[in-house]
């Protein structure tokens, strides 16, 4: 096994360049359908940030989708396929429900930590069942999360329908103590931002420390990275799967006692509505480091609050969609993104680059002028209804050289950072 | 010039890797019908070099000359076209499979078109087997036969595919002393036919043996193109390493003290739930090297799992320190003071991953002062490591590159330099120099006498019967999970601890 000699910010590079490389992409599509990319991207982020209604609006997206990241990430750096954040969340917000509509009596303080404690608990419950399967007898995780996240989903709809129901309706329980309620920081209209991000981010800060700093973050990460070398080296591998599902559970729940406590105030049957899935491929974006994971969590919850702007725009939202699909397929097969990089250390190799890099940004300018002028309309008339699909194939040409020069040109940008970098970092190293 | 006498002549040949020069212009001449060995440390680049040939690599620069002729070779099938043959080190054959298919596999012969005609296969196997004298039965089952048979089936491979050059890539490092001897044989015969074999090896005694001419390489370039009628092993020792090495290590007496490490009819199992090993009873006193010689896979493996928590022990008993142990996992064993060198430094012994200094507290993690209260003491484990590395001499001095990162030789000192530095009572070595170059083996062979100087009991389990000859105070030759008999090394020979490891018991081989 050979592990890549790039530095170590190469983990935030892949992530950085997906994002650009898949607004390439859709930009195109979004030309396609006949608007602009630039005041598509600029609604979108107008959305998202525009106004403090809007970033409170991202923020309270966001604040669960880190937790469900970090479960998944946690999961991932301790070798553990953690699929099952979803069923977790959902019996975490369970759990607190039941406790929270109980809790009228208590101050709201101590009412808060035991609800969130309650879901966290229920989480890590529901999450170590798969661990200590796993440990004791080989049964992947992946196949028992999926089960308990049916388990998990049925026992959530008959809670709600029938011992927990009230009202008419959408099921739902009753609303929790208002005690148990979480502060809010900001009120804009009709959106709350409750104090749920400030836990979320804690929490992400907590297990940098834990991975990064304690004996037992090595040995997670020693048992995800080579369970064979962790059980030589004194590390028990059944306990340590139990303890890190325990984890990652704990944080799914915490994500749904938030949801709950700080944004439906009542347990609804849907109210996970696949954000444990949104911690996978959260996860992924954020390569697994819980700072990465905030950030990846804060551009899905962007994308999901300004989409929705776009859509009044007469652009449809399914183009955050499309972001979405491309930025994790690129992290995902980030040998691509590896590849297409060229490290230029040496001056005959920048000059070889450089001279590659104009060559084809030259011709691809010449095809896209090309077919700009031949996909002109009318051009074509003379053949009839023929010569409009002539026209529409030049001005596919047209479109894909583009998508093309600007993916050429972004790469090597790219490049010439990230060789700067390289050899900066080295002469550092050098000189120390 | 004209290269008509010569069946491989490669010139000026250079190829790069990312972060190093692995063949720096390499001239190599192997002449029609020799027996030609290529030798060098790790990393020297004679993989490299053949893999060129097989058409694996592409050379960056330089010219490949077949029997004279230029070749430009994109892949194996280039090779195989051109004559060249591999025997891999891992053999490439189908478990299930009979020798015969095996042999045929990939060109099989066709009745009617599309249908295997497996007796076509076997005739023509059975002719190839006879003609040059390799002993296989066409009709078994590769998992069901030896090691030295299944290299024979490799041989074979090359030679129905038309190989006129060979290339053996040590061959000898699976094999028992009288199936190497057998292996010679079979490559005296194939000369004698008129073969090109190409031999790769660490072993200077077996090259000295075998060869006619010698083509040393060390850091990618050849430092020396040597006769073997009129060379020595330390002339090609000192071309390999670039300054003389002591081949034979002086073992200064020691007396051995109390019993520190002691196992009772021990049983183990293997992966398939079969005994590996059977009713093994072994001691192993403080300031004793205590060798287990023995082929490869005749229960070694699962003996040391066991011994060091990582495997059930299914019946039996250990007592470490005068403690029954049993069952003990690898934590408390450590903590006990058992230190461990795997036999597989890559699965067991590092994460690759994980920066050096970071494996160099693999398996003390939990000790302070690397650990306290909980948390890692970065500090001091940057210093442990710093100095570790200046002490053991780890190249390059890098605390920060990955463990991935290290060629062989330096994985293998890290490693060695974090279980000696956990100041262990009782250590089990595994395979302590496997694949590693003259001067490494020196280095290590001279640290585990330190450790026996310092009272530390040894166990050593070694493939490599050199090593358990030079270093051990007692060996034990272990075959199908079994003790064949324990032997002093200045009171035995090299064949009879030999015909041990092929199953003989010591009053067998004695009467």
């Amino acid at each position: 096994m050979r592990v890549s000699a790039l530095p170590r910010f190469w983990a935030f590079i892949v992530p950085i360049v997906s994002v650009v490389v898949a607004l390439l992409i859709a930009s195109v599509i979004i030309i396609m359908i006949g608007k602009s990319p630039i005041e598509a991207y600029t609604i979108l982020l107008k959305g998202a940030f525009g106004s403090s209604s809007a970033i409170a609006n991202t923020i309270v997206k966001t604040t669960p989708l880190i937790l469900t990241g970090l479960a998944v990430g946690f999961g991932f750096r301790a070798g553990v396929f953690n699929i099952g954040a979803e069923g977790q969340m959902v019996m975490g917000a369970l759990m607190a429900t039941l406790v929270a509509i109980n809790l009228g009596s208590v101050p709201p303080f101590i009412a808060i930590t035991i609800t969130l404690l309650v879901g966290m608990l229920a989480g890590a419950g529901w999450a170590a069942i798969a661990g200590y399967l796993k440990a004791k007898t080989g049964a992947h995780e992946v196949v028992t999360t999926i089960m308990l996240n049916w388990i998990a989903t049925y026992l959530s709809s008959y809670m709600v329908q029938v011992p927990l129901a009230v009202g008419s309706g959408t099921p739902k329980s009753p609303e929790i103590a208002p005690s148990t309620k979480l502060p809010e920081l900001l009120t804009v209209g009709a959106i709350n931002m409750n104090a749920g991000i400030i836990v979320s981010i804690i929490a992400a800060i907590l297990l940098y420390i834990i991975l990064e700093k304690t004996t037992m973050g090595y040995e997670v990460k020693a048992a995800g990275f080579n369970p064979y070398a962790a059980e030589y080296g004194g590390i028990s591998l059944s306990k340590n799967i139990t303890m890190s599902m325990a984890i990652s559970g704990a944080l799914a729940g915490l994500a749904g006692a938030i949801e709950l406590t700080g944004v439906h105030y009542r347990f609804l049957g849907t109210l996970s509505g696949g954000k444990g899935f949104d911690g996978i491929s959260i996860a992924l974006i954020g390569q697994n480091n819980p700072i990465g994971i905030i950030f990846a969590a804060l551009l899905m919850g962007a994308l999901r609050t300004g989409s929705n702007e776009m859509q009044f725009a007469g652009i449809p939202k399914h183009i955050v969609m499309i972001i979405q699909g491309i930025v994790i397929f690129l992290v995902a097969a980030d040998r691509i993104v590896r590849t297409s990089m060229i490290i230029m250390d040496k001056k005959e190799r920048i000059a070889q680059e450089t001279k590659r890099f104009v060559k084809r940004a030259v011709i691809l300018s010449i095809i896209i002028i090309v077919s700009m002028f031949l996909s002109k309309e009318g051009l074509w008339s003379f053949l009839g209804k023929f010569g409009y699909y002539v026209g529409k194939v030049f001005w596919v040409i047209e479109l894909v050289s583009l998508l093309s020069l600007m993916i050429v040109v972004a790469l090597y940008i790219i490049s010439a950072v990230i060789s700067l970098g390289m050899v900066y970092s080295r002469r550092k190293k050098v000189k120390s | 010039m004209s290269y008509e006498d010569y069946a491989v002549v490669m010139k000026g040949i250079v190829k790069r890797f990312p972060s190093v020069l692995a063949n720096d212009h390499v001239d190599l001449f192997v002449k029609k019908g020799e027996i030609h060995a290529i030798v060098g440390e790790n990393g020297a680049g004679k993989s490299t070099l053949m893999n060129q040939l097989y058409g694996l690599l592409k050379p960056d620069e330089g010219e490949i000359y077949i029997f004279g002729k230029k070749v430009d070779l994109k892949g194996p099938k280039d090779a195989i076209a051109n004559g060249i043959g591999m025997v891999h080190q891992h053999f490439m054959l189908v478990d299930n499979l009979t020798v015969a298919e095996n042999v045929v596999l990939g060109s099989e012969t066709t009745k009617s078109g599309f249908l295997f005609d497996l007796n076509e296969a076997r005739k023509k196997v059975k002719e190839l087997s006879e003609k040059y004298g390799l002993l296989v039965d066409v009709d078994a089952k590769i998992e069901d036969i030896p090691v030295g048979m299944q290299q024979r089936v490799e041989i074979l491979k090359t030679l129905y595919r038309g190989a006129e050059i060979l290339i053996f890539d040590e061959p000898t490092a699976v094999l028992t002393p009288q199936e190497t001897e057998e292996l010679f044989d079979v490559m005296r015969r194939l000369k004698e036919a008129g073969k090109t074999m190409i031999f790769i090896s660490h072993k200077l005694n077996e090259v000295m043996e075998i060869s006619d001419n010698i083509t040393v390489m060390r850091l990618g370039k050849v430092t020396a193109n040597l006769k073997t009628s009129e060379t020595n092993e330390v002339e090609i020792a000192r071309a390999m390493v670039g300054r003389e090495v002591v081949l034979r290590i002086e073992k200064p007496p020691h007396k051995p003290k109390e019993v520190v490490f002691e196992t009772e009819d021990l049983w183990v199992k293997d992966n398939r739930g079969l005994d590996a090993v059977k009713g093994v009873s072994l001691k192993v006193r403080a300031g004793e090297i205590v060798g287990i010689a023995g082929v490869a896979g005749n229960g070694q493996t699962e003996l040391v799992e066991a011994i060091t928590g990582l495997r059930k022990i299914e019946k039996g008993k250990i007592t470490l320190l005068g403690q029954d142990a049993t069952g003990y996992d690898p934590r408390r064993l450590r903590d006990m003071g058992v230190a461990h060198i795997p036999e597989d430094r890559l699965k067991h012994g590092l994460i690759v991953q994980y920066p050096a200094y970071y494996n160099m507290i693999l398996g003390q993690q939990w000790w302070y002062p690397y650990s306290n209260r909980g948390f890692l003491n970065h500090q001091v484990i940057y210093e442990t490591t710093k100095k570790l590395f200046e002490e053991y001499d780890v190249r390059p001095r890098d605390i920060n590159m990955f463990g991935g990162n290290f060629s062989g030789g330096n994985q293998q000192k890290l490693v060695v330099a974090r279980e000696i530095n956990a100041k262990p009572k009782f250590m089990v070595v595994a395979q302590p120099t496997r694949g590693l170059d003259v001067g490494a083996i020196e280095f290590i062979h001279k640290t585990l006498l330190k450790m026996r100087e310092q009272d530390v009991a040894i166990l050593l389990i070694s493939m490599e019967l050199e090593e358990i000859f030079s270093l051990s105070d007692r060996i034990l030759v272990m075959y199908e999970g079994e003790i064949m008999g324990e032997v002093r090394p200045e009171e035995t020979t090299v064949e009879e601890v030999g015909l041990m490891m092929a199953g003989k018991k010591l009053e067998e081989v004695r009467s």
